[in-house]
């Protein structure tokens, strides 16, 4: 059984449909990466993943673990094990970073039947993640991602994701706006999850990342369809031609 | 049983009332006090109640009150179990009131330190009124506020604070007014009066709680809180009484040269709740901090009217009101600044931001600036929102439910308030009363009409 398997997706947003027929099935232990140009749907496939209810679907159907993942509410989804790293992470002023992470932690480890973790068991676990991500832990005092610069507002979301283990990850557009150091880091902490058991869905507008993060898979999403699929090898070809070139290739295909 | 009587009725029974007040007061060889509660209800019985077409009272119509024939509250005794849940641990002092009247045998006044003197009112007015003449009823305004003016004509217990110069008290001091279920309306008007003298500290909770059935009750309390030059005070305001309860409280606050203060407050209770707050700078230099909460459900209606009056240079002023609103409820903050002329410098702010839960409930914000001296800094602003939904849903990607999330958000919002309170042991007591509230506002039905709400809260209340 696949981890995720996406059949002929229609969505909707704002009465425009946004994505128009999408197939994707993605295994335990894979990395696909998404690429496509600005407005092509990339994130609005990341949010329908994450559940969020402003987007409607109107055809389709999307499982994970082989259990309906359109039935579920975000808090759901989440607690089976889909992360979503925003590409602009919400500011919450008033809640405290480390006592969120450990509220979701414990929400998880409650939906799953586990034992809530107390602060003396978390800490230990949390400093560790926070090394690898190279953040500072005064950053973990402070509001929820409350002045956090782009670059520790994306550390943050793979942080989270660290503590959290999901068993998909998507992450949408992390390395927008990243300098290099950041993009290492970040890439570093992402790289240190992959695991036979986890699969990721990255969504990017550029090829810099897969450098760093080398996915099994590219998909190249253009106006709400996946026009091509490929190896690593394909990334590399949009780079050199851009994405005129497969958009081209599309309205080929159309006419055809 | 609520009696209604005729418009030229009314004031009638209030004279009554006060006739037979003025009989039982204490102080009534004291010429000065006399004199100061005749003229105070002689102003009343003059104006009567405000209407909605005085500016002041624009968005809270207090006919309710006006058209209910109250009696003084009647004594009722109370045991120290009963009073038990309602105690603040870690206070220096307690002093209950039990419908207006000190109950010295539930009161704990034992810990404070040298030079500080807490002791009722009443006591106070019997045993040394050579104490009070110099403050009591010298800043609260009876010719401008008909609610002031009639609490000074009923003028007979409640709470008398003094903390010698430079004396630092470190817990807080806690006043708790208790009311209990009567068979017919019955009011209180509690009168407190707060001296910190020069470079002295003290913060003073005032807690208004009903305990047993509900009753109609009005309690229209009235501090004066004169802050000496260099003193720091903090007042903390707690309203958690039935829905049944009208409350109406305010605080004068004189500020000396360089005074500290802060009046922090809490509105959860009530059925109609006006909060005056009306700080004067009169000393060069002085901070006053005005920071509230505002939690409203049902039908109740929560009205902070604030006044600051800078009248001396170089003074600041913040206020913050925070208010979340659901049900039917009706907020209101009126923030009203005046600059007098010689105030030069004057930096005052002020930010009124609100959630509203649900599509019936209501909140009218109003700023007013006075400004008077022409080098000033006044700035003033105010936000109308839901909670945010990308916030609400970015805690739930994480798995936290939608219930627990709206809690955290809510309890974030309201943070903004309770991290402003400098007593941990005010601070704590305030942010569990918040949790436990919002917890119950969450849990309570979101219906439209707003009455299950109001059903849910009076059960838990």
């Amino acid at each position: 059984m696949s981890l995720l398997e996406i059949k002929n997706l229609h969505v909707n947003v704002g009465g425009n449909e946004i994505l128009k027929g999408i197939d994707l099935t993605v295994n335990a232990g894979e990395v696909h990466s998404i690429m496509g140009p600005n407005g092509s749907g990339k994130s609005t496939l990341a949010q329908v993943l994450a559940r969020r209810d402003a987007y409607h679907v109107t055809e389709g159907s999307i499982t994970f673990e082989g259990r309906d993942l359109l039935e579920m509410k975000p808090e759901e989804a989440a607690c089976e094990g889909v992360f979503l790293a925003f590409q602009y992470p919400v500011e919450i002023p008033g809640i405290g970073n480390t006592y969120f992470l450990r509220s979701a932690l414990n929400a998880q480890r409650k939906y799953r039947g586990q034992e809530e973790m107390d602060a003396m068991d978390f800490l230990p676990m949390f400093r560790e993640k926070l090394a690898l991500l190279e953040m500072d832990d005064k950053l973990m005092n402070r509001s929820l991602n409350e002045g956090f610069s782009g670059g520790e507002k994306k550390r943050n979301e793979i942080l989270q994701m660290a503590v959290l283990e999901p068993r998909l990850a998507i992450l949408d557009e992390t390395d927008s706006g990243l300098d290099i150091d950041a993009l290492r880091i970040v890439a570093n902490g992402v790289n240190s999850l992959r695991s036979p058991e986890r699969a990721m869905l990255v969504v990017t507008h550029y090829q810099r990342l897969l450098n760093y993060i080398v996915p099994d898979f590219v998909h190249v999403l253009v106006d709400g369809r996946i026009v091509r699929s490929g190896g690593k090898e394909l990334a590399l070809e949009l780079e050199e031609k851009g994405y005129g070139w497969t958009e081209h290739e599309q309205t080929v295909g159309a006419r055809a | 049983m609520e009696a209604t009587v005729s418009a030229v009725a009314k004031l009638e029974s209030w004279l009554e009332n006060y006739t037979e007040g003025e009989r039982q007061a204490p102080g009534r060889a004291l010429p000065w006090l006399s004199r100061l509660r005749e003229d105070a209800f002689a102003r009343f019985y003059e104006t009567g109640f405000p209407t909605t077409r005085d500016e002041d009272w624009r968005f809270t119509n207090v006919s309710a009150i006006a058209r209910t024939h109250f009696r003084p509250a009647g004594p009722a005794k109370l045991t120290k179990k009963d009073v038990a849940p309602w105690k603040l641990e870690g206070a220096a002092a307690q002093l209950v009131f039990v419908n207006g009247r000190y109950a010295p045998e539930l009161s704990d006044v034992k810990k404070l330190p040298k030079g500080v003197t807490v002791a009722s009112l009443r006591a106070q007015v019997e045993q040394h009124p050579e104490t009070l003449e110099k403050h009591l009823g010298r800043y609260a305004d009876t010719q401008r506020d008909a609610f002031v003016a009639l609490n000074t004509a009923f003028l007979g217990d409640g709470a008398y604070v003094h903390v010698a110069r430079g004396v630092v008290v470190e817990a807080p001091i806690c006043l708790l007014y208790l009311s209990t279920q009567e068979d017919a309306p019955a009011m209180t008007h509690p009168r407190n009066l707060i001296v910190a003298e020069d470079e002295s500290q003290v913060a003073v909770i005032e807690d208004y709680v009903s305990v047993g059935g509900e009753s109609v009750a009005f309690s229209n309390a009235v501090t004066e809180l004169v802050a000496g030059e260099n003193a720091n005070v903090q007042h903390y305001l707690i309203e958690r009484e039935h829905l049944k309860a009208f409350n109406v409280s305010t605080l004068r606050i004189q500020q000396g040269r360089s005074a500290n203060v802060a009046s922090h407050s809490l509105l959860l209770g009530g059925g109609l709740v006006r909060n005056n707050v009306h700080p004067v700078l009169a000393g060069e230099g002085g901070e006053c901090l005005i920071n509230g909460l505002f939690l409203g459900t049902g039908r109740q209606h929560l009205d902070n009217y604030m006044h600051v009056e800078h009248a001396s240079p170089h003074c600041g002023s913040r206020q913050f009101y925070n208010g979340i609103l659901d049900g039917q409820a009706h907020g209101v903050f009126h923030g009203r600044i005046v600059v007098h002329k010689n105030a030069q410098k004057t930096d005052a702010k002020q930010t009124n931001r609100n959630l509203l839960l649900s599509d019936d409930a209501q909140i009218d914000t109003k700023p007013q600036l006075e400004i008077y001296a022409d080098d000033v800094k006044c700035t003033h602003g105010a936000t109308i929102g839901q909670i945010e939904e990308n916030a609400l849903f970015y805690l739930q990607s994480r798995g936290i439910s939608e219930s627990e999330a709206r809690k955290l958000l809510l309890m974030a919002f309201a943070e903004e308030c309770v991290e402003r309170m400098h007593s941990e042991v005010a601070r704590k007591h305030i942010e569990g009363l918040i949790r436990g509230h919002l917890l119950f506002m969450e849990s309570a039905p979101h219906m439209p009409n707003g009455k299950v709400t109001e059903r849910a809260l009076e059960e838990v209340g």
